[in-house]
């Protein structure tokens, strides 16, 4: 399982600050602790960066590569920044990645840079239309993406396909059509499809005590279906790894010493199997 | 061969809730079907339908809905009188919306008034709605709650921002509450949740999903409530077992198609029989989604509506 660092985002106030003023204490800080924490991977999120992007990206990956001997995910719609950070990538300490293609055509350029710089990038299973509906859609949009990448001279085994997780606060039914189309994705070549999802955006708009319980499980239930790596949080995701026997003993319909652990265990997964409704209070009913 | 329908059971029933009190009293929910299911289980009660009344005279209701209470609308006694004796109204809700501070701003001691004259004036059980004004309400409503002490009646609207003073005010009161929230399932869960963990007894709870017109969004409030009728029924969930909501009238009486003249659209036919069709339709489509509880307007949409309850249960 490969975990790819969230923490750099431009979304957080404290990063964004950072990246302003090119001030690389505080990213070199979060990179260091990140890959400490056990990630293999690290995500610099710069958003659409649409005004010099180009430095921006490239001081990042510079600027966290100096401190963290890791590949990095540069993650970005602007492609000429994507471009500017693959030039200045050190592919010694591994392969970039490129967060994300997807089935829009503003989006396919992206694979140019990836067959250009020996990249890999994530296919994100959206088209222009909105979300899709179900796994079948997102295999149906990954077969899309994956025909296109052999015409643009990238080989499968580079392609992560990311079938969007949606917030379960808001869109409860997709929690498994996500896990759904992550078996789904494996079966579409031999060797199995490389698949990544972005974790935490399950429970985004969630409070935040009930967060990284919605993490951990959900990531544990994707890792069953085969998840090859994850955009998450290595610390969490760790605890989540130190949790997999509990779950997978609730799952298999044992009883497990800790009871307030396996009352935890057994909410979160009514609310992301659908058996109940999600409310924020979820874990108090 | 006889013909043998297929029969499903569901784990979950509604809430039975009454409302009012003595021989006024009347009852609604209470199934443990998906509505008109009544072959399937158990239908105690029919949906209720009350009539809406407000607290200062309907001008911003639309001529045709206006027609139908002339001469009685001018004084809130009058018209709850009129819904009763003439009407047969089973329940009436007064809506207090000249409190709005946008509107009359009335205060709480005039809404006390007028809630006391239309106890003392009519039996049948009375439904209490603020202006919708999340702040105003709850001084409106607690003073109101407390002027209808143990006459059992529903106040509302509860709201993510207000429920704790309005719940309050309803449990001290003796009421019964509506919970309403913006066309969220999940957000409606956990109002529900919010106000039993303050101690309100979570079969006392109407819920409000937020009603919306045939045209103008009636899928959400369909969908919204068919899904927490299934959670009810299906899934046992019981922080979704409570009656539903279909807030129909004030809904239906601003949509352009019970607002424009026959002037302006001559081919839409006559506009009265138009916006009774529109009120009647949105109805019966949100009693078909769950609801059991409805507040309307016109009479004749009202009367067609019962019609279609006791043909189908």
């Amino acid at each position: 399982m490969l975990i790819i660092g969230e923490k750099l985002s431009i979304i957080a106030k404290r990063v964004r600050e950072a990246m302003m003023k090119k001030d690389k204490g505080p990213i070199q800080e979060i990179a260091t602790r990140q890959w400490k924490e056990g990630s293999g991977m690290i995500d610099a999120n710069i958003g659409p960066a649409e005004d010099g992007g180009e430095d921006l990206m490239q001081w990042m990956v510079t600027t966290i590569q100096e401190v963290v001997p890791l590949p990095i995910c540069l993650d970005t719609t602007n492609a000429s920044a994507l471009e500017a950070g693959l030039k200045v990538h050190n592919n010694e300490w591994g392969r970039p990645l490129i967060n994300s293609t997807s089935n829009d055509p503003e989006r396919f350029p992206i694979l140019e840079l990836a067959a250009k710089y020996n990249s890999q990038v994530i296919g994100l299973t959206v088209g222009k239309g909105g979300l899709p509906a179900d796994a079948e859609e997102r295999a149906a949009i990954a077969a899309e993406i994956m025909g296109r990448a052999m015409e643009y001279g990238v080989p499968l085994e580079d392609i992560y396909l990311d079938p969007l997780v949606l917030q379960i606060a808001t869109s409860q039914d997709h929690a498994m059509k996500v896990i759904e189309a992550i078996k789904m994705f494996q079966e579409m070549n031999d060797p199995a499809m490389k698949t990544v999802v972005g974790l935490s955006n399950i429970s985004n708009g969630c409070p935040k005590h009930v967060r990284p319980i919605l993490n951990k499980y959900y990531f544990l239930m994707l890792m069953n279906a085969g998840l090859t790596s994850a955009i998450a949080d290595a610390h969490e995701m760790a605890e989540a790894l130190n949790e997999k026997k509990l779950l997978d003993d609730v799952l298999a319909g044992k009883t497990i010493d800790d009871a307030k652990k396996m009352e935890e265990i057994k909410k979160t997964l009514d609310v992301i199997k659908g058996n109940t409704l999600y409310a924020h209070s979820y874990l108090e009913m | 061969m006889a013909f043998t329908p297929t029969k499903e059971t569901y784990a979950g029933k509604v809430y039975p809730v009454t409302i009012g009190t003595g021989d006024s009293a009347v009852a609604f929910g209470g199934e443990n079907v998906l509505p008109f299911h009544s072959f399937e289980g158990t239908t105690p009660n029919k949906p209720l339908i009350a009539f809406e009344i407000q607290d200062v005279p309907p001008s911003d209701w639309p001529e045709n809905v206006q027609k139908a209470f002339e001469g009685i609308s001018d004084d809130p006694v009058k018209w709850a009188k009129y819904c009763q004796n003439e009407l047969k109204a089973k329940a009436i809700a007064l809506r207090l919306v000249g409190t709005h501070p946008d509107r009359e701003n009335r205060s709480p001691e005039d809404a006390v008034k007028t809630v006391k004259d239309v106890l003392a004036a009519v039996n049948v059980p009375l439904i209490i709605l603020g202006s919708n004004h999340a702040e105003k309400d709850t001084s409106i409503l607690v003073a109101v709650a407390e002027a209808a002490k143990d006459r059992n009646c529903i106040i509302g609207k509860a709201q993510e921002a207000n429920y704790k003073t309005i719940a309050a005010a309803a449990m001290a009161n003796n009421h019964k509450l509506i919970a309403m929230s913006e066309l969220d399932i999940n957000l409606s869960k956990q109002l529900n949740i919010l106000i039993s963990q303050m101690g309100f007894d979570k079969e006392r709870v109407i819920t409000d999903p937020m009603c919306s017109a045939l045209g103008y969004g009636l899928e959400y409030t369909y969908s919204v409530m068919e899904r927490i009728r299934l959670a009810a029924l299906t899934q046992n969930d019981v922080t979704m077992q409570q009656p539903l909501l279909g807030d129909v009238g004030m809904y239906v009486w601003k949509v352009k198609e019970t607002t424009a003249s026959e002037a302006d659209l001559p081919q839409w036919g006559s506009a009265e029989e138009r916006g009774i069709a529109w009120e009647a339709e949105t109805a019966t489509a949100l009693l078909i989604a769950g609801a059991e509880l409805l507040i309307m307007r016109h009479p004749r949409a009202v009367g067609v509506v019962e019609k279609i309850i006791e043909e189908l249960i």
